[in-house]
């Protein structure tokens, strides 16, 4: 059933770059309406992680299941693995949103184009449907005076707010946020945070790599912390920020305070 | 105060009012000499010639235009698989590039004409095909080097701004679902272009400024009008002055027009 099925499920995920091994096994479980905060130090394979779950990048092993449907693979003849249905992939990552760092709007395309192309020549819907949602998406997130502008002519908080609105104009299962803050200046962070806020108060599912551990904490269902290429600890917000158990996320925690 | 002055870090130039004393100056030396031109020199003989001049200037366009777009379509392919490899593909591109960008056009004109032109000739079948009665002729020979000659250049330049759309452009696309094909269509190429334009403007107008090479292999442009007006007339300076005048005027016109095309997505900074 649909209702039971798991939005995300990865398991035993192994990524290797070279002779670099990043992530050494991850497992995770998104259900519906799960919070998940990814949080690690810089280099634990966090972006990696989320990468992998729509196939930006190619894991060298492990399973990928996206609303009950596992992404097939094949090996690729040196020890890792290569799509072997092309389209599935693209069908699937029209269910995953993903907001990246830097944004990653398309420059020659006004806002409210950025926001309708993928329902418009990926989903195929018609174009004065797309422009109806996508209007609505652009004032829910504060941008419908800017639907006519370029990205270059925005801020950094109004561009992420708009790649927030290109990433819910697909109705994504999920959503992906790869530290959606931390290419913008201290003052533009909290209207992008406040987007995402509200995102998670209406229980839409999503995988949150962030530093931002207050933030982590409010909206959270479940804190992952990654280290070393492994899920180090996980458990509610509260266990995680107040209660921790391994010494390094005990640290982790304290020097980001 | 009613009005507050908002500091920004951009502040346009005044604009200047045209009766300041130095371009007063400029303009009466520029009306001083128009009327030089045209009191002291031959123009009688424009109104014989102007058909023929305004048949040449069309030709030049024609000639300028079917090489531009023509030459742009190769273009493409040539710049993207030199990013997109397989590598054979993308070296055989780039050495054709090289050589075409390596040698003069005049020569590959030449080579063409009275090489290519000649070793057509001498076979019965070639002579006897329905190709024959355009190969006869001097523009598919001016047509093909102009138009190789604008893809290599252009080649080059497209590989450049392909391999300039930032990476995380294309992820979006790609995590977005979309299939290579639409996102070559949809962003790759559109964003190419885009950031090509400025370059591919002073390209054109170079191309312009080189058909009139096709005049020595006979093709008929306004170039070669203005030589047979030189010939006829025993005038040298004239027919110069006008063709000079008529590419400035193009030259213009080819500029404004791509201006109009990368206004319609403004950018700011780069
Ligand atoms: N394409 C790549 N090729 C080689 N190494 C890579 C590549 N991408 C990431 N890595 C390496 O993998 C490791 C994990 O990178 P990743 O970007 O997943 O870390 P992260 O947890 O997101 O860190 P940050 O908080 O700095 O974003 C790093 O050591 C990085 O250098
Ligand atoms: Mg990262």
């Amino acid at each position: 059933m649909a209702e039971t099925a798991q939005a995300i499920e990865v398991r035993d995920l192994h990524k290797r770059f070279g002779p670099l091994e990043v992530l050494k096994g991850v497992s995770l479980t998104a259900r519906q309406g799960d919070v998940i905060a990814l949080i690690g130090g810089s280099g634990s394979g966090k972006s990696t992680f989320l990468r992998c779950i729509n196939m930006l990048e190619l894991p060298t092993a492990g399973k990928v299941t996206i609303h009950g449907e596992t992404i097939e693979m094949k090996s690729d003849g040196h020890g890792g693995l290569m799509p072997a249905n092309r389209r599935q992939i693209q069908r699937l990552r029209t269910k995953l949103g993903m907001v990246f760092q830097s944004f990653n709007l398309w420059q020659h395309m006004t806002v409210l184009q950025n926001v309708i192309e993928v329902p418009v020549h990926v989903l195929g819907q018609p174009r004065d449907k797309a422009v109806e949602v996508a209007e609505a998406l652009l004032r829910r997130v504060g941008l419908y005076e800017k639907r006519d502008a370029y990205p270059s002519f925005l801020s950094g908080g109004q561009q992420q707010r708009a790649a927030i609105a290109r990433a819910l104009a697909i109705q994504p299962l999920v959503m992906l946020f790869d530290e959606p803050t931390s290419a913008l200046d201290p003052e533009l962070v909290g209207e992008v945070l406040s987007v995402i806020g509200d995102l998670a108060q209406e229980k839409r599912t999503m995988i949150l790599v962030t530093h931002e551990m207050k933030f982590a904490r409010q909206v959270a269902s479940h804190v992952v912390y990654l280290h070393g290429g492994v899920i180090e600890e996980q458990g509610p917000p509260e266990a995680i920020f107040e209660n921790p158990q391994s010494e390094r996320l005990k640290k982790f925690i304290s020097s980001i305070h | 105060m009613s009005e507050v002055q908002v500091p920004s870090a951009y502040v346009a130039p005044k604009g200047r009012s045209l009766f300041e004393p130095h371009r007063i100056f400029l303009m009466l030396v520029f009306a001083v000499l128009i009327f030089c031109v045209a009191w002291f020199m031959r123009w009688d003989w424009l109104p014989r010639y102007q058909d023929r001049l305004i048949y040449g200037v069309g030709q030049t366009l024609l000639m300028l235009f079917s090489t531009a777009i023509v030459g742009f379509l190769f273009a493409v392919p040539l710049g993207l698989v030199q990013v997109t490899g397989p590598k054979p593909l993308a070296l055989l591109a780039r050495g054709f590039c090289t050589l075409i960008r390596g040698t003069p056009l005049l020569l590959q004109l030449w080579l063409l004409y009275y090489g290519l032109g000649s070793v057509f000739a001498q076979f019965p079948e070639i002579r006897s095909s329905f190709l024959w009665p355009y190969l006869r002729q001097a523009w598919p020979y001016g047509f093909t080097a102009l138009m190789i000659s604008f893809a290599a250049y252009e080649g080059e330049v497209m590989r450049g701004a392909f391999a300039g759309v930032p990476r995380g452009e294309l992820e979006a696309a790609r995590a977005f679902g979309m299939g290579r094909f639409t996102l070559f269509r949809r962003i790759w190429l559109p964003r190419a272009i885009h950031r090509a334009l400025p370059t591919l403007t002073g390209e054109t107008v170079l191309q312009l400024k080189s058909t009139p090479l096709v005049a020595t292999v006979t093709v008929v442009d306004v170039y070669a009008i203005i030589s047979r007006v030189r010939q006829e007339t025993y005038l040298t300076y004239e027919p110069l002055l006008l063709l000079a005048l008529i590419y400035l005027c193009l030259t213009g016109i080819l500029v404004y027009a791509f201006r109009l095309l990368e206004n319609r997505i403004p950018t700011r900074g780069v």
